[in-house]
Protein backbone atom coordinates (compact mmCIF):
# COMPACT_ATOMS: atom_id res chain seq x y z
CA UNK A 1 0.00 0.00 0.00
CA UNK A 2 1.49 3.66 -0.94
CA UNK A 3 0.40 6.33 1.55
CA UNK A 4 1.16 9.57 1.02
CA UNK A 5 2.80 12.12 3.81
CA UNK A 6 -0.60 13.47 5.62
CA UNK A 7 -2.93 10.29 4.58
CA UNK A 8 -5.24 10.23 7.74
CA UNK A 9 -4.01 7.63 10.71
CA UNK A 10 -5.77 9.48 13.38
CA UNK A 11 -6.22 8.10 16.61
CA UNK A 12 -5.24 9.16 20.32
CA UNK A 13 -2.28 7.70 21.89
CA UNK A 14 -2.45 5.42 25.26
CA UNK A 15 -4.21 7.29 28.08
CA UNK A 16 -1.05 6.21 30.56
CA UNK A 17 0.96 7.49 27.84
CA UNK A 18 -0.39 10.97 26.89
CA UNK A 19 -0.68 11.15 31.22
CA UNK A 20 3.02 10.55 31.76
CA UNK A 21 4.01 13.12 28.39
CA UNK A 22 2.29 15.65 29.90
CA UNK A 23 3.62 15.52 33.32
CA UNK A 24 7.40 15.21 31.79
CA UNK A 25 6.09 18.43 29.74
CA UNK A 26 4.78 20.21 32.96
CA UNK A 27 7.48 19.04 35.52
CA UNK A 28 10.02 20.41 32.33
CA UNK A 29 8.76 23.88 32.20
CA UNK A 30 8.61 24.09 36.21
CA UNK A 31 11.79 23.69 36.12
CA UNK A 32 13.04 25.70 33.12
CA UNK A 33 11.24 28.31 34.61
CA UNK A 34 13.58 30.53 36.60
CA UNK A 35 10.68 32.52 39.03
CA UNK A 36 9.04 29.16 39.44
CA UNK A 37 13.37 27.76 40.77
CA UNK A 38 13.44 30.70 42.99
CA UNK A 39 10.15 29.85 44.78
CA UNK A 40 11.26 26.32 44.79
CA UNK A 41 14.93 25.65 45.74
CA UNK A 42 16.38 29.04 46.49
CA UNK A 43 14.01 30.66 48.70
CA UNK A 44 13.91 27.65 50.86
CA UNK A 45 17.13 27.35 51.03
CA UNK A 46 17.97 30.98 51.86
CA UNK A 47 15.27 30.46 54.66
CA UNK A 48 17.34 27.44 55.94
CA UNK A 49 20.30 28.77 55.93
CA UNK A 50 20.22 31.81 56.99
CA UNK A 51 17.71 30.90 60.17
CA UNK A 52 19.87 28.45 61.43
CA UNK A 53 22.64 31.10 60.65
CA UNK A 54 20.61 33.96 62.44
CA UNK A 55 19.76 31.62 65.27
CA UNK A 56 23.35 30.18 66.35
CA UNK A 57 24.15 34.01 66.13
CA UNK A 58 21.64 34.89 68.91
CA UNK A 59 22.06 31.72 70.30
CA UNK A 60 18.44 31.08 70.90
CA UNK A 61 16.46 27.63 70.51
CA UNK A 62 12.83 26.40 69.61
CA UNK A 63 10.58 24.39 72.15
CA UNK A 64 14.18 22.86 73.59
CA UNK A 65 15.29 21.95 70.35
CA UNK A 66 18.22 23.55 68.25
CA UNK A 67 17.39 25.23 65.42
CA UNK A 68 18.20 23.42 62.31
CA UNK A 69 16.01 20.36 63.89
CA UNK A 70 13.08 22.47 63.95
CA UNK A 71 13.60 24.83 60.81
CA UNK A 72 14.51 21.93 58.64
CA UNK A 73 11.24 20.31 58.80
CA UNK A 74 9.51 23.64 58.13
CA UNK A 75 11.27 24.86 55.43
CA UNK A 76 9.92 21.39 54.20
CA UNK A 77 6.86 22.48 54.55
CA UNK A 78 7.15 25.45 52.60
CA UNK A 79 9.01 23.76 49.82
CA UNK A 80 5.25 21.67 49.69
CA UNK A 81 3.50 24.84 49.68
CA UNK A 82 5.37 27.08 47.38
CA UNK A 83 5.40 24.71 44.42
CA UNK A 84 1.79 23.16 45.16
CA UNK A 85 -0.11 26.33 45.34
CA UNK A 86 1.96 29.26 44.44
CA UNK A 87 3.85 27.55 41.03
CA UNK A 88 0.62 25.82 40.19
CA UNK A 89 -1.62 28.57 40.55
CA UNK A 90 0.99 31.30 38.57
CA UNK A 91 1.48 28.18 35.79
CA UNK A 92 -2.30 27.53 35.37
CA UNK A 93 -2.86 30.56 35.62
CA UNK A 94 -0.88 31.23 32.20
CA UNK A 95 -1.65 27.92 30.72
CA UNK A 96 -5.37 29.60 30.52
CA UNK A 97 -4.37 33.17 29.59
CA UNK A 98 -1.50 31.65 26.60
CA UNK A 99 -4.83 28.80 25.85
CA UNK A 100 -2.72 26.29 26.31
CA UNK A 101 -5.40 24.22 28.35
CA UNK A 102 -7.57 25.31 25.06
CA UNK A 103 -5.68 23.70 22.75
CA UNK A 104 -5.24 20.71 24.58
CA UNK A 105 -9.04 20.24 25.18
CA UNK A 106 -8.76 20.02 21.44
CA UNK A 107 -6.20 17.03 21.66
CA UNK A 108 -6.82 13.37 22.62
CA UNK A 109 -5.84 14.23 26.28
CA UNK A 110 -8.75 14.21 28.04
CA UNK A 111 -9.12 17.15 31.15
CA UNK A 112 -9.16 13.99 33.62
CA UNK A 113 -5.80 12.89 32.01
CA UNK A 114 -4.44 16.88 32.13
CA UNK A 115 -4.84 17.06 35.78
CA UNK A 116 -3.75 13.42 36.13
CA UNK A 117 -0.75 15.04 34.87
CA UNK A 118 -0.51 17.89 36.23
CA UNK A 119 -0.81 16.30 39.72
CA UNK A 120 2.31 13.73 38.65
CA UNK A 121 4.26 16.52 37.62
CA UNK A 122 3.87 18.31 40.93
CA UNK A 123 4.67 15.47 42.64
CA UNK A 124 7.67 15.19 40.64
CA UNK A 125 8.80 18.34 41.50
CA UNK A 126 8.32 18.34 45.35
CA UNK A 127 10.24 14.89 45.67
CA UNK A 128 13.12 17.31 44.10
CA UNK A 129 12.65 19.86 46.00
CA UNK A 130 12.95 17.46 49.74
CA UNK A 131 16.03 15.46 48.00
CA UNK A 132 17.30 19.04 47.65
CA UNK A 133 16.81 20.66 50.78
CA UNK A 134 17.01 17.61 52.72
CA UNK A 135 20.72 17.52 51.80
CA UNK A 136 20.87 21.34 52.67
CA UNK A 137 19.69 20.55 56.34
CA UNK A 138 22.08 17.43 56.82
CA UNK A 139 24.92 19.50 55.63
CA UNK A 140 23.54 22.48 58.47
CA UNK A 141 23.50 19.66 61.01
CA UNK A 142 19.97 18.71 61.39
CA UNK A 143 19.44 15.34 63.06
CA UNK A 144 15.77 14.41 62.59
CA UNK A 145 14.34 12.05 65.31
CA UNK A 146 15.72 8.74 64.65
CA UNK A 147 12.76 7.26 67.54
CA UNK A 148 10.50 5.58 64.75
CA UNK A 149 11.92 6.03 61.12
CA UNK A 150 8.81 4.14 59.79
CA UNK A 151 6.41 5.87 61.74
CA UNK A 152 8.52 9.40 60.65
CA UNK A 153 8.15 8.20 56.89
CA UNK A 154 4.45 7.52 57.07
CA UNK A 155 3.66 10.49 59.01
CA UNK A 156 6.24 12.62 56.46
CA UNK A 157 4.18 11.15 53.57
CA UNK A 158 0.88 11.77 54.67
CA UNK A 159 1.60 15.33 55.65
CA UNK A 160 3.34 16.09 52.20
CA UNK A 161 0.71 13.78 49.93
CA UNK A 162 -2.12 15.91 51.91
CA UNK A 163 -0.43 19.32 51.94
CA UNK A 164 0.35 18.83 48.44
CA UNK A 165 -3.48 18.46 47.61
CA UNK A 166 -4.65 20.51 49.78
CA UNK A 167 -2.81 23.57 48.33
CA UNK A 168 -2.93 22.40 44.88
CA UNK A 169 -6.55 22.61 44.75
CA UNK A 170 -6.58 25.80 46.31
CA UNK A 171 -4.14 27.41 43.57
CA UNK A 172 -6.26 25.84 41.24
CA UNK A 173 -9.46 28.06 42.58
CA UNK A 174 -7.49 31.22 42.62
CA UNK A 175 -5.91 30.48 38.83
CA UNK A 176 -9.48 29.20 37.77
CA UNK A 177 -11.79 32.51 38.75
CA UNK A 178 -8.92 35.10 38.49
CA UNK A 179 -6.74 36.43 35.54
CA UNK A 180 -3.12 35.70 34.77
CA UNK A 181 -1.94 38.67 36.19
CA UNK A 182 -4.26 38.83 39.14
CA UNK A 183 -2.92 34.84 40.25
CA UNK A 184 0.87 35.84 40.14
CA UNK A 185 -0.18 38.71 42.04
CA UNK A 186 -2.45 36.83 44.63
CA UNK A 187 -0.35 33.47 44.71
CA UNK A 188 2.68 35.37 45.59
CA UNK A 189 0.84 37.50 48.14
CA UNK A 190 -0.33 34.68 49.70
CA UNK A 191 2.77 32.24 50.27
CA UNK A 192 4.56 35.60 51.63
CA UNK A 193 2.13 35.97 53.86
CA UNK A 194 2.00 32.71 54.89
CA UNK A 195 5.17 32.25 54.88
CA UNK A 196 5.94 35.26 56.92
CA UNK A 197 2.87 34.24 59.91
CA UNK A 198 1.37 31.09 58.83
CA UNK A 199 3.08 28.87 60.57
CA UNK A 200 4.68 26.85 58.58
CA UNK A 201 8.61 27.68 59.06
CA UNK A 202 8.19 28.53 62.56
CA UNK A 203 5.94 26.41 65.10
CA UNK A 204 2.25 27.61 65.27
CA UNK A 205 3.46 28.12 69.46
CA UNK A 206 5.82 30.54 68.64
CA UNK A 207 2.61 32.78 67.56
CA UNK A 208 1.19 33.40 70.96
CA UNK A 209 -2.34 34.58 70.95
CA UNK A 210 -3.04 33.76 67.35
CA UNK A 211 -1.04 29.96 67.23
CA UNK A 212 -4.74 28.37 68.01
CA UNK A 213 -6.14 30.24 64.71
CA UNK A 214 -3.16 29.56 62.62
CA UNK A 215 -3.23 25.79 63.38
CA UNK A 216 -6.50 26.11 61.31
CA UNK A 217 -4.87 27.30 57.91
CA UNK A 218 -3.14 24.74 55.55
CA UNK A 219 0.00 26.03 56.22
CA UNK A 220 0.31 25.92 60.07
CA UNK A 221 -1.21 21.90 59.76
CA UNK A 222 1.43 21.47 56.75
CA UNK A 223 4.01 22.74 58.93
CA UNK A 224 3.19 21.04 62.37
CA UNK A 225 2.57 18.18 60.74
CA UNK A 226 5.86 17.57 59.23
CA UNK A 227 7.67 18.50 62.32
CA UNK A 228 5.33 16.15 64.48
CA UNK A 229 6.79 13.58 61.49
CA UNK A 230 10.64 14.58 62.24
CA UNK A 231 10.93 15.92 65.25
CA UNK A 232 8.48 13.65 67.34
CA UNK A 233 7.87 10.59 65.05
CA UNK A 234 4.45 11.46 65.70
CA UNK A 235 1.61 11.13 63.61
CA UNK A 236 -0.40 14.62 63.78
CA UNK A 237 -3.55 13.34 63.37
CA UNK A 238 -5.70 16.79 64.08
CA UNK A 239 -3.34 18.40 61.32
CA UNK A 240 -3.80 16.00 58.22
CA UNK A 241 -7.33 16.19 59.10
CA UNK A 242 -7.05 20.18 59.02
CA UNK A 243 -5.60 19.32 55.25
CA UNK A 244 -7.57 17.32 53.95
CA UNK A 245 -10.51 19.52 55.18
CA UNK A 246 -8.75 21.97 53.14
CA UNK A 247 -8.26 19.93 49.94
CA UNK A 248 -11.93 19.13 49.87
CA UNK A 249 -13.16 22.84 50.05
CA UNK A 250 -10.07 23.62 47.30
CA UNK A 251 -11.62 20.55 45.16
CA UNK A 252 -15.34 21.39 45.16
CA UNK A 253 -14.73 25.41 44.59
CA UNK A 254 -12.51 24.40 41.73
CA UNK A 255 -14.46 22.09 40.59
CA UNK A 256 -17.39 24.59 40.40
CA UNK A 257 -15.67 27.62 39.58
CA UNK A 258 -12.80 26.76 37.08
CA UNK A 259 -13.01 28.08 33.64
CA UNK A 260 -10.87 26.25 30.82
CA UNK A 261 -10.36 29.54 29.00
CA UNK B 1 -19.02 5.33 8.75
CA UNK B 2 -20.40 6.23 5.20
CA UNK B 3 -17.81 8.71 3.50
CA UNK B 4 -21.27 10.16 2.02
CA UNK B 5 -21.73 11.18 5.04
CA UNK B 6 -20.41 15.36 4.90
CA UNK B 7 -17.31 16.25 6.51
CA UNK B 8 -19.46 18.59 8.56
CA UNK B 9 -22.53 19.69 8.43
CA UNK B 10 -24.26 22.63 10.76
CA UNK B 11 -27.82 23.26 10.80
CA UNK B 12 -29.54 26.33 11.92
CA UNK B 13 -26.87 27.25 14.32
CA UNK B 14 -27.44 30.20 16.88
CA UNK B 15 -24.89 31.31 19.48
CA UNK B 16 -25.39 34.52 21.63
CA UNK B 17 -22.76 35.79 23.83
CA UNK B 18 -25.00 38.41 26.20
CA UNK B 19 -27.35 40.73 24.28
CA UNK B 20 -25.24 40.04 21.46
CA UNK B 21 -25.83 37.90 18.94
CA UNK B 22 -23.04 35.96 17.00
CA UNK B 23 -24.43 33.12 15.42
CA UNK B 24 -28.18 33.95 13.58
CA UNK B 25 -29.11 30.64 12.00
CA UNK B 26 -26.42 29.45 10.39
CA UNK B 27 -25.85 26.65 8.47
CA UNK B 28 -23.33 24.93 6.00
CA UNK B 29 -22.11 21.73 4.79
CA UNK B 30 -18.33 20.75 4.11
CA UNK B 31 -17.94 17.72 1.79
CA UNK B 32 -15.07 15.28 2.42
CA UNK B 33 -11.50 15.30 1.21
CA UNK B 34 -12.72 19.42 0.28
CA UNK B 35 -10.96 22.69 0.88
CA UNK B 36 -13.85 24.80 2.32
CA UNK B 37 -13.55 28.54 3.00
CA UNK B 38 -16.11 30.58 5.61
CA UNK B 39 -15.13 33.80 4.11
CA UNK B 40 -16.42 37.01 6.06
CA UNK B 41 -15.36 39.98 8.18
CA UNK B 42 -14.46 40.35 11.38
CA UNK B 43 -16.87 39.42 13.54
CA UNK B 44 -18.89 37.85 11.47
CA UNK B 45 -19.30 34.26 13.21
CA UNK B 46 -16.50 32.66 11.58
CA UNK B 47 -14.81 31.61 14.76
CA UNK B 48 -17.97 31.04 17.11
CA UNK B 49 -18.68 28.65 14.08
CA UNK B 50 -15.60 26.63 14.09
CA UNK B 51 -15.47 26.35 18.08
CA UNK B 52 -18.36 24.83 17.99
CA UNK B 53 -17.80 22.05 15.69
CA UNK B 54 -14.35 21.59 17.69
CA UNK B 55 -16.33 20.97 21.14
CA UNK B 56 -15.46 24.31 22.89
CA UNK B 57 -18.93 25.63 22.70
CA UNK B 58 -22.44 24.07 22.95
CA UNK B 59 -25.00 25.33 20.14
CA UNK B 60 -27.81 27.24 22.37
CA UNK B 61 -29.88 26.45 18.95
CA UNK B 62 -29.35 24.15 16.05
CA UNK B 63 -27.70 20.72 15.12
CA UNK B 64 -23.94 20.47 14.38
CA UNK B 65 -22.02 17.32 13.30
CA UNK B 66 -18.73 16.62 12.53
CA UNK B 67 -17.70 13.33 11.03
CA UNK B 68 -21.08 11.88 11.87
CA UNK B 69 -20.55 12.85 15.43
CA UNK B 70 -21.48 15.27 18.07
CA UNK B 71 -18.74 17.12 19.31
CA UNK B 72 -20.29 17.59 22.86
CA UNK B 73 -21.96 13.92 23.47
CA UNK B 74 -19.23 12.06 21.40
CA UNK B 75 -16.31 14.32 22.30
CA UNK B 76 -14.00 11.45 23.47
CA UNK B 77 -14.31 9.39 19.88
CA UNK B 78 -14.20 12.58 17.79
CA UNK B 79 -10.90 14.58 19.28
CA UNK B 80 -8.55 12.04 18.20
CA UNK B 81 -9.86 11.99 14.35
CA UNK B 82 -9.77 16.24 13.95
CA UNK B 83 -7.01 18.79 14.02
CA UNK B 84 -7.11 21.93 15.49
CA UNK B 85 -5.36 25.65 14.82
CA UNK B 86 -6.24 28.25 17.40
CA UNK B 87 -6.23 31.80 15.84
CA UNK B 88 -3.55 32.59 18.13
CA UNK B 89 -1.73 31.21 20.89
CA UNK B 90 -1.66 27.39 22.08
CA UNK B 91 1.54 27.05 23.79
CA UNK B 92 3.43 27.78 26.77
CA UNK B 93 5.61 30.96 26.81
CA UNK B 94 8.69 29.10 27.52
CA UNK B 95 8.34 25.55 25.39
CA UNK B 96 10.58 25.57 22.55
CA UNK B 97 8.78 25.06 19.08
CA UNK B 98 9.99 21.36 18.45
CA UNK B 99 9.43 20.51 21.98
CA UNK B 100 5.85 21.71 21.81
CA UNK B 101 5.17 19.82 18.55
CA UNK B 102 7.29 16.54 20.04
CA UNK B 103 4.54 16.73 22.85
CA UNK B 104 1.27 17.57 20.93
CA UNK B 105 2.80 14.31 18.64
CA UNK B 106 2.74 12.28 21.73
CA UNK B 107 -0.77 12.29 22.49
CA UNK B 108 -1.35 10.65 19.06
CA UNK B 109 -1.36 7.32 18.26
CA UNK B 110 0.58 7.30 14.71
CA UNK B 111 2.16 11.15 14.58
CA UNK B 112 4.20 12.77 11.41
CA UNK B 113 7.52 13.07 11.72
CA UNK B 114 7.83 16.02 13.53
CA UNK B 115 11.39 17.10 12.07
CA UNK B 116 9.76 16.04 8.71
CA UNK B 117 6.83 18.99 9.37
CA UNK B 118 8.70 21.38 11.17
CA UNK B 119 11.06 21.50 8.01
CA UNK B 120 8.13 21.30 5.89
CA UNK B 121 6.46 24.73 7.43
CA UNK B 122 10.42 26.25 7.35
CA UNK B 123 10.20 25.62 11.11
CA UNK B 124 13.84 24.02 10.98
CA UNK B 125 15.18 26.81 12.13
CA UNK B 126 13.73 27.71 15.42
CA UNK B 127 12.82 24.55 16.34
CA UNK B 128 15.03 25.51 20.17
CA UNK B 129 13.76 28.64 19.89
CA UNK B 130 11.26 29.20 22.77
CA UNK B 131 7.30 29.94 21.73
CA UNK B 132 7.70 33.75 23.43
CA UNK B 133 10.45 34.45 21.04
CA UNK B 134 8.66 33.24 17.96
CA UNK B 135 7.39 35.79 15.07
CA UNK B 136 3.68 35.67 14.97
CA UNK B 137 4.13 34.28 11.02
CA UNK B 138 6.39 31.03 12.92
CA UNK B 139 3.77 31.13 15.70
CA UNK B 140 0.79 30.63 13.06
CA UNK B 141 3.42 28.09 11.05
CA UNK B 142 3.91 26.34 14.37
CA UNK B 143 -0.08 26.49 15.02
CA UNK B 144 -0.42 24.51 11.23
CA UNK B 145 2.03 22.04 12.54
CA UNK B 146 0.31 21.10 15.94
CA UNK B 147 -2.79 21.18 13.73
CA UNK B 148 -1.54 18.16 11.47
CA UNK B 149 0.80 16.10 13.57
CA UNK B 150 -1.81 13.90 14.36
CA UNK B 151 -2.90 12.55 10.97
CA UNK B 152 -6.36 13.78 11.35
CA UNK B 153 -9.10 13.11 8.89
CA UNK B 154 -9.97 16.37 9.57
CA UNK B 155 -8.28 20.09 10.19
CA UNK B 156 -10.11 23.38 10.77
CA UNK B 157 -7.87 26.19 10.66
CA UNK B 158 -8.59 30.02 11.91
CA UNK B 159 -7.36 32.66 9.98
CA UNK B 160 -3.95 30.47 8.97
CA UNK B 161 -2.11 32.51 7.12
CA UNK B 162 -2.83 36.03 9.33
CA UNK B 163 0.87 37.71 10.06
CA UNK B 164 2.81 35.17 7.36
CA UNK B 165 4.72 37.46 5.21
CA UNK B 166 3.95 36.29 0.90
CA UNK B 167 6.45 33.25 1.49
CA UNK B 168 5.36 31.90 4.14
CA UNK B 169 1.85 32.40 2.77
CA UNK B 170 2.31 30.69 -0.44
CA UNK B 171 4.08 27.87 1.30
CA UNK B 172 0.79 27.48 3.51
CA UNK B 173 -1.37 27.01 0.80
CA UNK B 174 0.75 24.45 -1.03
CA UNK B 175 0.82 22.52 2.57
CA UNK B 176 -3.15 22.73 1.95
CA UNK B 177 -3.88 21.65 -1.31
CA UNK B 178 -1.26 19.06 -0.48
CA UNK B 179 -3.02 17.21 2.69
CA UNK B 180 -6.49 17.82 0.56
CA UNK B 181 -4.50 15.48 -1.97
CA UNK B 182 -3.91 13.37 0.37
CA UNK B 183 -7.55 12.78 1.52
CA UNK B 184 -7.67 15.41 4.24
CA UNK B 185 -10.83 17.38 4.87
CA UNK B 186 -9.79 21.59 5.55
CA UNK B 187 -12.21 23.52 7.09
CA UNK B 188 -10.12 27.30 7.37
CA UNK B 189 -11.96 30.70 7.93
CA UNK B 190 -10.44 34.00 6.36
CA UNK B 191 -11.30 36.86 5.60
CA UNK B 192 -8.63 37.54 3.03
CA UNK B 193 -10.95 36.82 -0.43
CA UNK B 194 -7.98 36.01 -2.86
CA UNK B 195 -6.95 33.19 -0.14
CA UNK B 196 -10.39 31.71 -0.17
CA UNK B 197 -10.71 32.36 -3.72
CA UNK B 198 -7.12 30.63 -4.47
CA UNK B 199 -7.15 27.57 -2.43
CA UNK B 200 -10.99 26.32 -1.54
CA UNK B 201 -13.11 23.95 -3.36
CA UNK B 202 -16.15 25.71 -1.83
CA UNK B 203 -16.66 29.12 -0.24
CA UNK B 204 -19.07 29.83 2.53
CA UNK B 205 -19.40 33.84 2.86
CA UNK B 206 -20.79 34.69 6.45
CA UNK B 207 -21.81 38.20 7.37
CA UNK B 208 -23.49 38.79 10.54
CA UNK B 209 -24.35 35.43 11.88
CA UNK B 210 -25.65 33.51 8.42
CA UNK B 211 -24.45 32.20 5.31
CA UNK B 212 -25.43 34.89 2.70
CA UNK B 213 -24.10 32.54 -0.12
CA UNK B 214 -22.86 29.68 -1.02
CA UNK B 215 -20.68 27.99 -4.16
CA UNK B 216 -17.10 27.24 -5.75
CA UNK B 217 -15.25 30.63 -6.50
CA UNK B 218 -16.31 30.19 -10.43
CA UNK B 219 -19.86 30.07 -9.53
CA UNK B 220 -20.04 32.75 -6.71
CA UNK B 221 -17.88 35.37 -9.31
CA UNK B 222 -19.60 34.36 -12.80
CA UNK B 223 -22.32 36.09 -14.39
CA UNK B 224 -22.22 39.00 -12.14
CA UNK B 225 -24.82 42.04 -12.70
CA UNK B 226 -22.38 44.34 -11.73
CA UNK B 227 -18.37 44.57 -12.34
CA UNK B 228 -15.09 46.72 -11.54
CA UNK B 229 -13.94 49.22 -14.28
CA UNK B 230 -10.52 50.71 -14.04
CA UNK B 231 -9.88 53.83 -15.87
CA UNK B 232 -6.50 55.06 -16.24
CA UNK B 233 -6.16 58.26 -18.18
CA UNK B 234 -3.21 60.49 -19.97
CA UNK B 235 -3.74 63.68 -17.70
CA UNK B 236 -4.84 64.35 -13.89
CA UNK B 237 -9.17 64.69 -13.76
CA UNK B 238 -10.43 68.11 -13.68
CA UNK B 239 -11.64 68.86 -10.27
CA UNK B 240 -15.21 67.54 -9.33
CA UNK B 241 -14.69 64.28 -11.73
CA UNK B 242 -15.80 61.63 -9.66
CA UNK B 243 -19.07 63.38 -9.10
CA UNK B 244 -19.76 64.17 -12.57
CA UNK B 245 -18.82 60.82 -13.70
CA UNK B 246 -21.13 59.07 -11.39
CA UNK B 247 -24.02 61.79 -12.61
CA UNK B 248 -23.29 60.57 -16.47
CA UNK B 249 -22.93 56.70 -15.07
CA UNK B 250 -26.63 57.02 -13.05
CA UNK B 251 -27.70 55.88 -9.43
CA UNK B 252 -26.57 52.09 -10.07
CA UNK B 253 -22.43 53.19 -9.95
CA UNK B 254 -19.89 54.19 -7.37
CA UNK B 255 -17.13 56.03 -8.71
CA UNK B 256 -13.86 56.04 -6.34
CA UNK B 257 -10.20 57.97 -7.65
CA UNK B 258 -7.29 56.50 -6.33
CA UNK B 259 -4.86 58.74 -8.21
CA UNK B 260 -5.02 61.89 -10.38
CA UNK B 261 -5.14 60.35 -13.08
CA UNK B 262 -7.06 56.67 -12.06
CA UNK B 263 -10.34 55.51 -11.05
CA UNK B 264 -12.43 52.37 -9.91
CA UNK B 265 -15.68 52.50 -11.08
CA UNK B 266 -18.16 49.48 -9.95
CA UNK B 267 -21.39 49.57 -11.88
CA UNK B 268 -23.59 47.49 -14.48
CA UNK B 269 -20.95 45.35 -16.35
CA UNK B 270 -22.68 46.22 -20.51
CA UNK B 271 -21.43 48.01 -23.00
CA UNK B 272 -23.26 50.84 -22.52
CA UNK B 273 -21.53 51.86 -19.42
CA UNK B 274 -18.04 51.35 -20.88
CA UNK B 275 -19.49 54.02 -23.99
CA UNK B 276 -20.79 56.08 -21.30
CA UNK B 277 -17.29 56.41 -19.37
CA UNK B 278 -15.65 56.85 -23.02
CA UNK B 279 -18.47 59.89 -23.63
CA UNK B 280 -17.70 61.24 -20.12
CA UNK B 281 -13.75 61.22 -21.23
CA UNK B 282 -14.04 62.87 -24.34
CA UNK B 283 -16.20 65.37 -22.76
CA UNK B 284 -14.19 65.93 -20.25
CA UNK B 285 -10.36 66.76 -23.10
CA UNK B 286 -9.07 63.44 -21.33
CA UNK B 287 -7.59 60.09 -22.98
CA UNK B 288 -7.99 56.67 -21.67
CA UNK B 289 -5.13 55.01 -21.56
CA UNK B 290 -6.61 52.11 -19.88
CA UNK B 291 -10.47 51.29 -19.75
CA UNK B 292 -10.60 47.85 -18.31
CA UNK B 293 -13.42 45.84 -17.22
CA UNK B 294 -12.39 43.41 -14.32
CA UNK B 295 -13.32 40.08 -13.96
CA UNK B 296 -16.01 40.02 -11.11
CA UNK B 297 -14.12 39.33 -7.54
CA UNK B 298 -15.45 37.92 -4.23
CA UNK B 299 -15.29 41.18 -3.07
CA UNK B 300 -18.01 42.67 -5.77
CA UNK B 301 -20.28 39.51 -4.13
CA UNK B 302 -19.54 40.50 -0.82
CA UNK B 303 -20.86 44.45 -1.99
CA UNK B 304 -23.56 43.56 -3.90
CA UNK B 305 -25.08 40.92 -1.12
CA UNK B 306 -24.44 43.00 1.61
CA UNK B 307 -23.81 47.02 0.40
CA UNK B 308 -20.70 47.11 2.40
CA UNK B 309 -16.96 46.60 1.60
CA UNK B 310 -15.37 43.17 3.16
CA UNK B 311 -12.11 44.70 3.52
CA UNK B 312 -12.03 44.53 7.23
Amino acid sequence: MTTSTFTPAPGGARLSRMVLAQSRMEARLMLRNGEQLLLAIVIPVIVLVGGVAAADRIGIDLDGHRAVDILAPGVLALAVMSTAFTSVAIATGFERRYGVIKLLGSSPLPRSGLLLGKVLALLNVVALQLVVLVAVGLALGWEPTLAHPPRSLVALTLAVCLGTAAFAALGLFVAGVLRAEATLALANLVYLLLMAGGGVVLPTSTYGAASSLIAWLPSGALGEAVRAALVDASIDGRSLLVLAGWAVVGAVLTARTFRWE
Amino acid sequence: MSTATPAVSVDGLVMRYGDKLAVDGLSLEVARGSITAVLGPNGAGKTTTLETCEGYRVPQQGTVRVLGLDPQRDRAALLPRIGVMLQSGGAWSGVRALEMLEHMASLHAHPLDTTMLSERLGLGDCGRTPYRRLSGGQQQRLGLAIALVGRPELVFVDEPTAGMDPQARRTTWELLEEIRGDGVTVVLTTHHMDEAEHLADRIHIVDRGRVITSGTPGELTRDGRTATIRLVVNRPFPDGAPESLRAELGPDTEVRQLDEVSMLIHGPADSMTLGRVSRWCEEHDVLPQTLNLGQRTLEDVFLELTGRELAS
